[in-house]
This record gives C-alpha cells, sequence and structure tokens, in this order.
C-alpha cells in the first residue's frame, strides 16, 4: 500500500470494478424493467409506419413514411437551423464585437446595452418572446402586412413569392459559378502580383461584377427566364410561394441574437489580445482604421477568438433542441412524438445523444483544422 | 486508506438505492399510506385543480373512488400526480404512480405491447374538430388547407392523418406538446383549426376568451374509449381498479346513490345485497373489506352521479350523456354483474 | 529588385495635416467622440435618431400606455382602439404563482423565510470585510440547506433504515478521519473504527439483496441487517470518540470535533423524519421563483465539488481515472440540456429498480447538476493548467501528499484564476434552469406560461408584458452575478498575473 504505483494500480482496478458493477446493475434493471413492462427493446421499430405529419419538410416524408425517415426530417431541420443562426449570429456578433470598442459614445453604448442584456436572458425565454410576444400577435394571414415584393408577414410566417425557374436558367447559374471561380483566380493572381511586386491591384470591384454582373448579362440575355408565384390568400391561409413557418423564424431569431451577444464578446476579447503595437504600427504605415482592423488586427485576433467561437457554434446547435418549446419540428421535437407512439424511450434518447455526440465532434474537427491553418506559422 | 474508504462508499451508495421489490401494488399502496394516481394537467370536467389547489372531475372522482375502496372511505388519501400527454404512459411502466385515470385512449398498441392494462371505458369520446365561426365552415370536409394544431405524441395526432389522407385533403400540422400551449396558439390564431377529442373540445371552448366566437364541427372522427390504466403484472390490482369501475356502474344501474346508500343496505334486492358486501364475501376476494363499494359511494357516488357533477349538463361543459349513458338507456356503459 | 520597391516609396513630401480643433472642452469631447469624421457623423445621427425612437417606444410601451391596475383581461384591452401598452395588471395579479407557484398560501411565509435566511447567510459572506467568515460558511454550507429542507418540505418524511445506517456510516467515516488528524491518536484503535465502518458498509449492501425480517423503530423501518450495519457504524464512532480521547489531554475540543458528524446526521434525520408541525408540502406544489432557485442553487453547490473532482480526475496520472473523467465530462458538454432532463425524466426510473421512485423534481436536480459539473470541471481544469509546474514541484518538494498539495498550493491559485469563468457557468446553470419547464416542472418561465394560457387574462399584450418580467427577474440575477464576479476578480488581483 505505501508504494504510490501499486497504490494506483489498486486504485483504478477498484474504480473499474465499481463503475462496471454500476453498470452492469443498471443495465440489469433497465432489461429487467423493459421486460415487466413488455416493451420489446431494439432499434426495430424505426422501420414502422409513423402514422403523423411533419409541418416543415426540407426532405421527402408522408405519414406513410418510417420512424427513422420522420427522424431523419427531425435531424435535417435541426441541421437547417443551426446553419442559419451560425452564420448570422456570427455576422451580427462581429458588427457588435467590433462596435463595443469604437470611439463612437453611441455606438459603443448601444453595442454594451445590446450585449448586456442578452447575455444576462435564458435563451428559452427569447425563443418564445419571438414566438408568443412578437409573430403571434401579427395579423391573421387574411389581414397579412403587406411588405415590398408581394411579400405578406402574418402570425403563419413570412410568405415570399416563388420563383419558378425555366430552363435556360441553367445558363445563369454557370455564368455564376464561372464568376466566382474567376474571382478567386483573380484574388490569387493578384496576391501573386503583391507578394512579387509589392503593387495592389483592386480585387473587390471586379470580383463583385464577376459574381453579380455576369450572371445579371446572362440573364437579362436569356430573356428573364424565371417566373414568380406570388402568394394568395385562400379561405383559411395564403397559399403559394415560399414560406417561412414562424416556428423557425422565432428559433433562428432568438438563437442567431442570443449567441450574437456571445460571439460580440469574444471578437472584443480577441481584438483586445492583439497588442497595442500591432494597431499603431499599422497606423504608421498609414493604413486607415478600417483596413488595419482587415489586414493586421483581425487576422491576428481570428486565432484567440477561434477556439472559443467553436464552443459557442455548439452551443447554439445544441440549442437548437429547444425548438421543442415552440413545436418547431427538429430532432428532439420529433423524437418526442416518437417516443410517446413507441413508447421505446431507451432507443429515442439514445439516437438523441449518438446524433448531437456526432454533431459536436464534426463540428470540434472541422474548426480544430481551421484554426491549424489560421495558426501562427513560425519561420 | 483515504481512496479505499471512498471507493467503498461509491459501493454502498450503489447498493443502498437496491430497496427491495415487492410485485403486489395493493400491499405498497397500503403501506405508502396512499393511492399514487395520474390525472391530467388541466382538463376542465376530468381533472383540474381549482383556487384553493384541490384536484376535481370525473377522473379525479375515479383516483377518489379507488382510494376509498382500499382505505375505507378516505377518499382523501391520493397523490395527484399531474401528467403531460408524453409523460403519462412513462409514467405509469416506471411505477411511478399505481393507477392512471388520465383520459387516456384504448388502443391495442397501449394494452399490449406497451405492457399496460386497461380496466374499462369510463368515457367514450371521439375526436372533433373547433373552428373560429367567421371563418364559416360547417363541416370537416371543408377544411382542406387549413392550418389545424395538434398536440404531439396522441392518439389524435394520428387521427388527424388518417383523417385528411382518407378525405385526400391538404393540412398544415402545428404540433406542440402541451395541449395548453395547444389551446393558447389557437386562440392566438397560429392555426384555424383545433383538433382534440370531443370532450376536450367542449373543455377548451370554455377556457377560450369568447366561447361564442367558437364553433365544433359535427364530424367525430375516431373512436376514443377512455379509461383508466393499470400496469401489467398484478392481476390483484389489475381486477381492483376494474371492479370499482364495474360496481360505480352497477350502482347506477341499481340505483344506488351517494344519499341512500345506507338504505340500500336493508334492501332485499340480492343484486344490491351483493354489490354493498352485505351477502358474500366479493370484496374480501380481491383484498379488500367486504362493505367497499358503500365506501366508494359514499365518498364519490355512482357513475351517474360522478358524470352529472363533473361534465353532465348542469355544468358549465354541458355534455349530454349520450353514448355514455347505461346500456339500459340506450348507451354504451354495460358492467358485467357482481355475484 | 530596384524598380519593383518603388511602390512602397513616397514620390514627393506629404502634406502636412491641419492644425488639430481645440481638444479641450465639453465640446471637444463631444466632437472626438461623436463626430470625428463625416461618416462618424451619420452613424451618430442615425443611432442617436433609432435610440431616441426605441427608449420611446419602450417607455410607452411600458410605462406611459401600459395598464398596472386591474383584475381581468378586460383591464388590459383596448376599449376606445388605442393601443394598449404592457399588461402589469396580469404580472401583479399573478405574482403570487409567479413566486411561489402553487404552495399554499397559508404556508407561504416558509418560503419567504428561507428566502430570507438566504439572504442573510449570503450577504455577509459576499462581503470581504465582515468577519466570522468560518461561522458564516457552515451556516450557509452545512445549516442552510437542512433548514430549507425542513422548512419547505414540511419534513415527516418517511426514511428507511438503511438510508439511516448509510447516514450513520458515512458519520462514522468522517469521524475516524477527524480522529486521525489527532497525531497522538493511537493507531490501533482507529483501525479498528474504520474496520468497523467497512464492515457496516458491507452489511448494508447485503442487507439490500438478501431479504431479511421488517421491524419498526422510532419512525424508521430497518431490516434486521441494516439494523446491524447502523450498530456498527455507531460502535464505530464510539471507538474513534474512544481513541481520540484517551490520547489527548484537551478532551471534551476534541470529543466535540469527532462527535460533531454523528450529531449533525442525528439532527438531519430527526429534522427530517420528525413532526416539526409544519404541514408537509409536496413538491409537485413548488413552483414559481422557487423551483428556479432550488434548482439553480442546487445545481451551484453540487457541480462545484464534481466539476473540481472530476477536473483533477482529467489531470491525474492514473490513466484509467484519466480516461473516464475525460468520457464523462466529453460525454455531458456534447449533449444538450434538454436531452439530459429527458433522460432524467424517462430514463432514470428504467435504470433504477422496479418500486423505486425518485420525485420529479430531484430527477431533474441530478440531471442539472451531473451537466453543469461537466462544464465547471473543464473551468477548473483551465485553472489547474495555469497553474506553473514549478508550484506543484515545490508542493512536492515540502514533503506534501497528493491531497494536501491540491488543497493548500495548488487549487487556492487555480481557482483564483478562474474565478469569471467559474461564475459564468453559474450564470449559465442559473438560465438554464428555465429548460425544467419542458419536463414538467412549473419555475419562474413555466409559471408565466401557464399564466398566460388563462382565459381570465388572454389579450395580445399578456405573453409579452409576462415574458419580459420574467426576462427581467433573470437578468437581474444574472447580471448582478457576472457584476460581482468582476468585483471579486479585481479584489483577488494580486499582481502576479503575466
Amino acid at each position: 500500500m505505501r508504494d504510490p504505483k501499486i497504490r494506483g494500480l489498486i486504485i483504478q482496478i477498484v474504480l473499474i470494478i465499481a463503475i462496471l458493477a454500476f453498470a452492469s446493475w443498471l443495465i440489469n434493471n433497465t432489461v429487467r424493467n423493459l421486460a415487466d413492462a413488455n416493451i420489446a427493446a431494439g432499434f426495430g421499430f424505426l422501420s414502422s409506419r409513423a402514422g403523423f405529419d411533419i409541418g416543415q419538410l426540407p426532405i421527402e416524408y408522408s405519414s406513410n413514411s418510417s420512424y427513422g425517415r420522420a427522424l431523419l426530417v427531425g435531424f435535417t431541420n435541426t441541421v437547417i437551423v443551426a446553419a442559419a443562426g451560425i452564420m448570422l449570429a456570427t455576422i451580427v456578433g462581429f458588427i457588435i464585437g467590433i462596435s463595443r470598442l469604437s470611439h463612437n459614445y453611441l455606438v459603443r453604448g448601444l453595442s454594451t446595452i445590446y450585449v448586456e442584456v442578452f447575455r444576462n436572458v435564458p435563451p428559452l425565454l427569447v425563443i418564445l418572446f419571438w414566438y408568443f410576444g412578437v409573430l403571434s400577435v401579427l395579423p391573421g394571414p387574411r389581414e397579412a402586412l403587406e411588405l415590398p415584393f408581394s411579400s405578406f408577414l402574418s402570425n403563419r410566417g413570412l410568405q415570399t413569392p416563388a420563383a419558378i425557374f425555366d430552363p435556360v436558367a441553367w445558363l445563369t447559374l454557370i455564368a455564376f459559378v464561372g464568376g466566382i471561380a474567376g474571382s478567386i483566380w483573380l484574388a490569387r493572381a493578384n496576391k501573386q502580383r503583391l507578394l512579387q511586386t509589392g503593387e495592389l491591384r483592386p480585387t473587390l470591384w471586379p470580383a463583385i461584377g464577376m459574381i453579380v454582373g455576369l450572371p445579371l448579362v446572362v440573364f437579362v440575355l436569356s430573356g428573364f427566364p424565371v417566373s414568380f408565384q406570388v402568394p394568395e390568400a385562400t379561405r383559411f391561409n395564403l397559399v403559394g410561394g415560399w414560406r417561412v413557418e414562424p416556428e423557425f423564424l422565432a428559433l433562428f431569431l432568438a438563437l442567431s441574437f442570443y449567441t450574437a451577444s456571445f460571439v460580440a464578446e469574444i471578437v472584443r476579447a480577441g481584438i483586445l489580445s492583439v497588442s497595442k503595437g500591432q494597431t499603431e504600427a499599422a497606423s504608421a504605415l498609414g493604413l486607415p482604421r478600417g483596413k488595419s482592423l482587415r489586414l493586421v488586427i483581425v487576422p491576428q485576433a481570428f486565432r484567440v477568438i477561434i477556439p472559443p467561437l467553436t464552443s459557442q457554434y455548439l452551443n447554439l446547435t445544441k440549442n437548437t433542441s429547444l425548438g421543442l418549446a415552440v413545436g418547431y419540428p427538429e430532432l428532439v421535437a420529433i423524437g418526442n412524438t416518437v417516443l410517446n407512439q413507441t413508447g421505446q424511450s431507451v432507443e429515442v434518447v439514445a439516437i438523441w445523444m449518438v446524433v448531437y455526440l456526432g454533431l459536436s465532434v464534426s463540428v470540434a474537427g472541422f474548426m480544430n483544422w481551421f484554426n491549424a491553418r489560421m495558426a501562427l506559422v513560425e519561420r | 486508506m483515504n481512496s479505499s474508504i471512498k471507493a467503498l462508499l461509491g459501493t454502498a451508495a450503489v447498493a443502498l438505492v437496491a430497496v427491495p421489490a415487492s410485485a403486489a401494488t395493493l400491499d405498497d399502496v397500503r403501506d405508502a399510506g396512499q393511492l399514487r394516481c395520474g390525472v391530467n394537467t388541466g382538463l376542465p370536467g376530468f381533472a383540474s385543480q381549482n383556487d384553493q389547489g384541490e384536484w376535481q372531475g370525473l377522473d379525479v372522482d375515479y383516483c377518489k373512488a379507488i382510494a376509498a375502496a382500499i382505505f375505507e372511505g378516505d377518499d382523501s388519501k391520493v397523490e395527484y400526480t399531474p401528467l403531460s400527454a408524453v409523460q403519462r404512459l412513462p409514467a405509469l411502466q416506471n411505477s411511478e404512480i399505481d393507477v392512471l385515470a388520465r383520459n387516456t385512449t384504448w388502443t391495442m398498441t397501449r394494452d399490449t405491447t406497451l405492457g399496460l392494462n386497461f380496466v374499462g371505458v369510463n368515457y367514450y369520446d371521439g375526436q372533433g374538430f373547433m373552428v373560429r365561426e367567421d371563418l364559416n365552415v360547417t363541416s370537416a370536409l371543408q377544411l382542406s388547407g387549413a392550418t389545424v394544431c395538434v398536440q404531439s405524441g396522441t392518439t389524435t395526432e394520428l387521427n388527424l392523418t388518417d383523417y385528411f389522407r382518407a378525405n385526400n385533403m391538404e393540412y398544415n400540422p402545428v404540433v406542440i406538446e402541451s395541449q395548453s400551449d395547444v389551446n393558447a396558439a389557437y386562440e392566438q390564431g397560429r392555426c384555424d383549426v383545433l383538433t382534440t377529442d370531443a370532450s376536450g373540445l367542449y373543455a377548451t371552448r370554455l377556457e377560450l376568451a369568447n366561447p361564442d366566437e367558437h364553433v365544433i364541427l359535427p364530424e367525430v372522427i375516431s373512436k376514443e374509449p377512455l379509461g383508466p390504466v393499470v400496469r401489467q403484472g398484478d392481476e390483484q390490482w389489475f381486477s381492483i381498479v376494474k371492479w370499482v369501475h364495474f360496481g360505480l356502474l352497477n350502482a347506477e344501474e341499481l340505483g344506488v346513490t351517494q344519499d341512500n346508500v345506507e338504505e340500500m343496505m336493508d334492501s332485499d334486492n340480492p343484486s344490491i345485497r351483493r354489490l354493498l358486501g352485505v351477502d358474500g364475501t366479493f370484496g374480501e376476494d380481491i383484498g379488500l373489506e367486504n362493505d367497499w363499494m358503500v365506501n366508494v359511494i359514499e365518498a364519490v357516488g355512482n357513475y351517474g352521479e360522478i358524470f352529472e357533477r363533473n361534465v353532465g349538463p348542469d355544468t358549465p361543459l354541458n355534455i349530454q350523456r349520450g353514448m355514455n349513458a347505461l346500456w339500459t338507456n340506450g348507451g354504451l356503459h354495460y358492467a358485467p354483474p357482481i355475484r | 529588385m530596384e524598380e519593383h520597391v518603388s511602390a512602397y516609396v513616397a514620390r514627393e513630401q506629404k502634406k502636412p495635416l491641419p492644425p488639430p480643433p481645440t481638444e479641450a472642452g465639453a465640446l471637444a469631447v463631444l466632437r472626438k467622440n461623436l463626430f470625428a469624421t463625416p461618416l462618424d457623423s451619420i452613424v451618430t445621427i442615425l443611432l442617436g435618431l433609432f435610440s431616441v425612437w426605441a427608449a420611446w417606444r419602450i417607455f410607452d410601451w411600458s410605462v406611459l400606455s401600459a395598464v398596472f391596475t386591474g383584475s381581468s383581461r378586460e383591464a388590459c384591452l383596448a376599449g376606445d382602439g388605442a393601443p394598449v401598452g404592457a399588461c402589469w395588471a396580469f404580472v401583479r395579479a399573478k405574482f403570487g404563482l409567479f413566486t411561489y407557484g402553487l404552495y399554499p398560501v397559508d404556508e407561504r411565509w416558509r418560503v419567504d423565510l428561507t428566502m430570507l435566511l438566504l439572504v442573510a447567510f449570503t450577504l455577509p459572506f459576499a462581503i470581504p470585510r465582515v468577519p466570522f467568515k468560518g461561522l458564516n460558511l457552515f451556516l450557509l454550507v452545512g445549516a442552510f440547506p437542512l433548514i430549507a429542507l425542513v422548512l419547505l418540505t414540511g419534513g415527516q418524511f418517511r426514511i428507511g433504515g438503511g438510508w439511516v445506517a448509510f447516514m450513520f456510516i458515512l458519520a462514522a467515516f468522517v469521524s475516524t478521519m477527524l480522529a486521525a488528524g489527532n497525531l497522538n491518536a493511537p493507531p490501533g484503535w482507529l483501525r479498528v473504527a474504520t474496520w468497523l465502518a467497512a464492515i457496516a458498509v458491507l452489511v448494508l449492501i447485503v442487507s439490500n439483496i438478501l431479504p431479511s425480517g421488517q421491524f419498526r423503530l422510532l419512525v424508521f423501518s430497518f431490516t434486521t441487517l441494516s439494523l446491524v450495519a447502523f450498530l456498527l457504524a455507531v460502535a464505530s464512532i464510539a471507538v474513534s470518540a474512544f481513541a481520540s480521547v484517551s490520547s489527548s489531554g484537551k478532551h471534551a475540543s476534541v470529543l466535540m470535533h469527532v462527535l460533531l458528524p454523528p450529531l449533525y446526521v442525528a439532527a438531519l434525520l430527526v429534522l427530517l423524519a420528525g413532526d416539526l408541525g409544519l404541514q408537509p408540502v409536496p413538491t409537485s406544489r413548488w413552483g414559481g421563483l422557487l423551483v428556479t432557485l432550488v434548482v439553480a442553487l442546487t445545481g451551484i453547490a453540487a457541480s462545484l465539488p464534481l466539476g473540481i473532482l472530476l477536473a483533477l480526475g482529467r489531470r491525474s496520472h492514473l490513466p484509467a481515472i484519466r480516461l473516464l473523467s475525460v468520457v464523462f465530462i466529453e460525454f455531458w458538454r456534447g449533449v444538450p440540456l434538454i436531452t439530459v432532463l429527458f433522460m432524467s425524466a424517462f430514463m432514470i426510473p428504467l435504470l433504477l429498480p422496479s418500486g423505486v421512485s425518485f420525485n420529479q423534481l430531484l430527477r431533474a436536480l441530478l440531471g442539472v447538476a451531473l451537466f453543469s459539473a461537466a462544464y465547471m470541471a473543464e473551468v477548473v481544469r483551465g485553472g489547474l493548467q495555469a497553474v506553473p509546474k514549478g508550484q506543484y514541484e515545490g508542493a512536492q518538494a515540502l514533503g506534501l501528499g497528493y491531497w494536501q498539495m491540491m488543497r493548500l498550493v495548488v487549487m487556492p491559485q487555480a481557482i483564483k484564476l478562474v474565478i469569471p469563468g467559474i461564475v459564468n457557468t453559474f450564470i449559465g446553470l442559473f438560465k438554464d434552469t428555465s429548460l425544467v419547464y419542458i419536463i414538467g416542472l412549473a419555475d419562474l418561465l413555466g409559471a408565466v406560461r401557464r399564466g398566460f394560457s388563462d382565459p381570465n387574462w388572454i389579450t395580445p399584450t399578456t405573453p409579452a408584458s409576462g415574458l419580459v418580467f420574467a426576462g427581467f427577474v433573470f437578468w437581474l440575477f444574472c447580471f448582478g452575478m457576472s457584476r460581482y464576479s468582476i468585483f471579486m476578480e479585481r479584489r483577488l488581483e494580486t499582481g502576479h498575473k503575466n
């Protein structure tokens, strides 16, 4: 017992035995409980007919589809709202974070208020506020608020005209892809040139021209190959066009604005972590504030920003599970329905855990890769 | 030493939770001194709390009846557990409650593979639709294209799907987890149609801001036999709950009420004498006292009285007996005899 | 290379900048901070207009056109078509519900008293200048949870003999450790005490597997074997007490220390099981802010020690312990709290033997505590990593053991470094308590939601009013905590950073 090595070994063995005993006791109980309750264990139920409908369908699904398919719909909805939320949260967060360091009193004050308000309330409350406090009190579909471009905002969500493309529209798509490819090539060539000669050639405007202008020209030349389906009011709903459901809007807006307050703090801390000498050196070189931010400060701040930003993205992804509270059909909400229709609670909870752990691991993996690319390359 | 103590403590904590289980629910209930009854979180007429926090309703009266049968007439020995639709079956399966009296539809899956037993039907119901009057809808067949609010994880959700599919109509489901949120969404205009059991629709309409602005459509699209549920695997407990239910129906059929039960003890009618335990040992045979039904009826009355008190025409719900009348009056309630 | 460099080189003298405008005075400050450049001026003007407009709208909604009194929805409905602002009358009417849930009205003084005690014990502890920190800590951590538990539930628990034995075995171990702290204590006696307690553990385990005769002792229902375990634990405590008395001159104070744990356990059992004349209030009637605070405070109290243990485990040299800690931490951090709560609601009953049931609130507490412990562990690990290696080596050179090193040298430095992180985790935990309403508990947010589906109060502005109120309460707590953490951070700043 006196030898630390032997003692360590004994402690570990005892611990492992205790945990194994505990686990086998739990499993034993579960098996017995399930047998007592006559619940068939296993994932066989995933292939049986679901029999319920889902409000928002990014992929094909009907009540004749299987439970597995229903869960897949839920997963897709989770990914959609997480991806959209991450994008908006990043944009808003960066704007607010940089604003918090502005010299302008008003800009700084307002962004501080934003951060302190959103950071200190529960995300669920923000979601409910959007859903019950804002979107629900909009007028009904027949008195919908009319927005520009024949869009309508009502308590049934946002309805916009749907674009229906003629077959020739693929020319425009090709032009668009070509524009992007051209811009990338141009940016590379310009950078090469900058490194070789020090000459700075414009990239932004030609790139915009190629990405926006080229498709536009092709679009006009090919004779406007698009028609719009405008939403129309029927007895119950606005029909036709694209619809964004209020459940999605509430979840998306709430999560984005909530997470943005954390992103803002991360961005601010990241920028502050870049030593003042860098800013002074940049302005000594004659770079205006915008350029010094873009070329000197932000690239260095990124290294500090990325790790905590990753965990915020993961938090946002996990928080999409709050969609259950407003009936957004994401993975947890659908799983909840499946759980209740089949009684297979262990299996459904296991699916949730595996999917979220998988998402976490993959997002973390991607960000680690990105981080490694961004890391300081010491010469 | 330090760490080995910790390991031992850990094992002790594990071992400690392993309290020996007993199979007989009746003994457990008697030991605990109260019946654990799962009820709705709030459905006027079936289970709801009044301003003093007391539970009342048809399902609640069933809890009280069972408690009265076990605890010699004391119907206060009930621990009510409000359960959402999603929680109710796991709660029963996991022995958190002894009986579930929460307007639960009797289906084959629930009765077989989920490990539960339905003891009978205490309310014959069917699924219906409620819409705003100003939509000028008169039949459910005009609902194509509507947005429908429905509670998730219920048979209602499945019936709704089947009905619209069978009639080739489109709809837009808004599926929300708790019934009160479903009602709130309907009230705020998130959907055109609210669907649930007809009894629930009547109860919900009462709770809306302007009940007169909403109509319940005539179609009833499903069979919803609601009844109390127990776990499989305890035949004695199953019999007790089942026969409390049948006893309530028999009492109504035989005209035994809360007021006249004392006098009825002296009745010459052999059926009444058996029901009230004057003749025979029917109570003792299922582990109760022989005068178990006297206790039950003194506590809550017969089935008819329970119905009238909670949901009948004299209550705000104003539901007619209809299918829920006794078979002698053209209804569906028909209890096997006590003999 | 010559001609390429030319792009970097200025070809002519830059024009001198115009002389700066006055650098002093209020006007200059304003100019510098609001109207430095034309773009700045435009932004300032636009944002200024926006803030004035927004402030006016908020003021109008929450004060000018708000309804403060009334007893039903009619009060908050627009009579003459004018838009009505916040419906504070709703919040007033439901204030009791939001604070206490369905806690019986006549018993609410118990909740008030508990909250008052909490404030009375926390405030002096939080203010650095107030003396008697040790006593205060005991009151806050040792006495308060017990008082709160008894006050809120009303006591009269039905405690099985197994639990009684378990508590006394715990007390026996602690007593033995305390007795061992006395260097003069005869080691033979202590070994006897330890063995007695260990045998008691074994007997207790056996008592749960083998059925044996049941009988009641006082209000506790013992089995024969659990009674044996209980008596063994008592014997162990007696031996420890004897060991410490026989060796030392200062009998009274040493005895006090050794006997403190069993006395505490005995007091606990008496209070929990005894009839104190308080009406028992089942947790299903708790609600509102009460549930929010109970969940949050229990989570905070449980997550810190658990998190520290896990962090130490993750940095342990023993591979099995390290692996287990990593798996545990990463599992909880990888899944959303909602699924954890679902798991605790649906799966804990399945995992336990049939017939054992856990209170719904307790299950939620367990889920929240484990979840936040994982986050806490990562925060603490950050602190441990930031403590220089020399500190560990120094401690080891002094001959300190692992636990002594951690407790006396490493932890004080590590915790100080991560106070902001710890408080942030507390804030996150406090906000997360709002999720328990999804598994059917009526916390503050849940009570507000149940409130606005009340037909008596359905108006277009009720939900927003209720949610703004709830949001404000949450905000007050979270903002307060974050300010306090900044204050503490400054105070503990000893200049050793960097």
